[in-house]
């Protein structure tokens, strides 16, 4: 009885590691298939209209509500102590650092990376890629790496839109219905933003999201079980692992560059 | 949809994603603020800097004319040294200049504030401020009037 539980949990963390390992040489794979992209950058145009151009919509309309929301809660809170004109700095940071890289990468793989871990997992269940294969195509090169390439543009793209829609988004509901000084919002947001210490740590942070997420959507399609039910579980198990690696790794990066303040 | 129509869509959309950034890097960050491009610099050692950071402002008459490159501590003299940086176009400050450390507002940031001497000679690049009032440490204030109050009142 105790044996089975211990037996049990060996086996979870064998499978774990036996995935990892997958995923990393899937990953070196990955990575020797994107100099061949430069000649076909066709596939990639392609994918960047279906992951990124029509992530758009999503994209644009939660940053400026999370903008607006973020507004209007902060402007109650600093009204109590007269310094309602912190708004637009307190708003541009917690967007910048925060808010706009982990909720971007979380809109994204709802939006995109689901929808590519759906599209290879058929293909892999309708037996397309070993038909590419027998063509001597090779599947990773012709699927996989575009799709990956195409992510990894893409959601720094779709962050720093987030962030600018946001940031329009509070200014609409400070300056705009609350009241707040209109020199003091960007004045205040200037002096306290930093270029190298915000928004370039915004953009390094939204470039390893991309990387994270467009790496797991492409493996979770690749390793699916090629039945109907295996490719739904993947492309559920593609969201939840992104959201874990990018809360995870959200973490980590926020104490590298900012813990040391 | 056909192939152009699709390519310029993700025309628009790669223009618009660096077009946002654009907007991030002028419009909110403060690479469009005061920067100084060519200046000299001057030091300056205080008994206390209270929280001057690294990149805070040094202004003179309230105007900014430069920033903190440095801090410092010197351990011989238990000092605290302050390098700044200030912008070329204002290098005719006199020689005996004061500075200060200030708060701007009561809870603000604290930066360098310059008061101008009379002397004839002008601060050159490397120069030492020798006049310098250290940041005033607003609890010290309060315990030692605290403390005048209590030892009144006996």
């Amino acid at each position: 009885m105790f044996l089975e539980k211990i037996q049990k949990l060996g086996r979870l963390g064998l499978t774990f590691f036996e995935r990892i390992g997958r995923a990393s040489f899937f990953l070196m794979q990955l990575l020797a298939g994107l100099p061949g992209l430069v000649v076909h950058f066709r596939l990639v145009v392609q994918q960047l209209y279906s992951i990124g151009v029509l992530s758009l919509a999503i994209i644009l309309v939660s940053g400026a509500t999370v903008g607006m929301v973020l507004g209007l809660q902060m402007y109650n809170t600093l009204i109590d102590f007269g310094a309602e004109e912190s708004l637009g700095p307190t708003v541009a940071l917690s967007l910048v650092r925060e808010l706009g890289p982990v909720l971007s990468a979380l809109l994204f793989s709802g939006r995109a990376g689901s929808a590519v871990t759906a599209e290879i997992g058929l293909m892999k269940a309708t037996d397309q890629l070993s038909v590419m294969e027998m063509m001597a195509v090779d599947p990773i090169k012709r699927v996989a790496a575009p799709r990956f390439l195409a992510g990894l543009i893409s959601l720094p793209l779709l962050t720093a839109m987030f962030s600018a829609v946001g940031i329009l988004g509070s200014f609409f509901v400070g300056v705009g219905m609350l009241g707040v000084d209109d020199g003091a919002f960007w004045s205040q947001m200037q002096s306290k933003v930093d270029l190298h210490g915000d928004i370039y740590n915004g953009v390094i942070k939204s470039i390893a999201f991309g990387f994270v997420a467009s790496w797991i959507a492409v493996f979770e399609g690749y390793d699916a079980v090629p039945t109907t039910e295996g490719v739904s579980r993947a492309t559920t198990r593609t969201v939840v692992h992104t959201a874990f690696a990018v809360l995870g790794l959200d973490f980590v990066l926020t104490a590298l560059m900012y813990g040391e303040e | 949809m056909s192939r152009r129509a699709l390519e310029i869509a993700v025309g628009i959309f790669i223009a618009l994603g660096i077009a946002a950034l654009f907007m991030l890097a002028m419009k909110v960050s403060n690479l469009s603020a005061f920067d100084v491009k060519a200046g000299y610099t001057l030091t300056a050692s205080f008994e206390n800097i209270g929280g001057l950071k690294v990149r805070s402002p040094v202004r003179i008459g309230g105007v900014r004319i430069g920033r903190v490159v440095s801090i410092d501590y010197d351990s011989e003299h238990f000092e605290a040294i302050v390098m700044m940086s200030v912008d070329n176009r204002y290098n005719e400050l006199p020689s005996d200049t004061e500075a200060g450390i200030y708060t701007a507002g009561l809870l603000g940031e604290q930066y360098i504030g310059l008061a101008p001497g009379g002397a004839e000679e002008f601060l050159r690049d490397g120069d030492r401020i020798d006049e310098t009032q250290s940041a005033i440490i607003l609890e010290k204030m309060i315990g030692n009037l605290l403390f005048d109050g209590a030892s009144e009142g006996k």
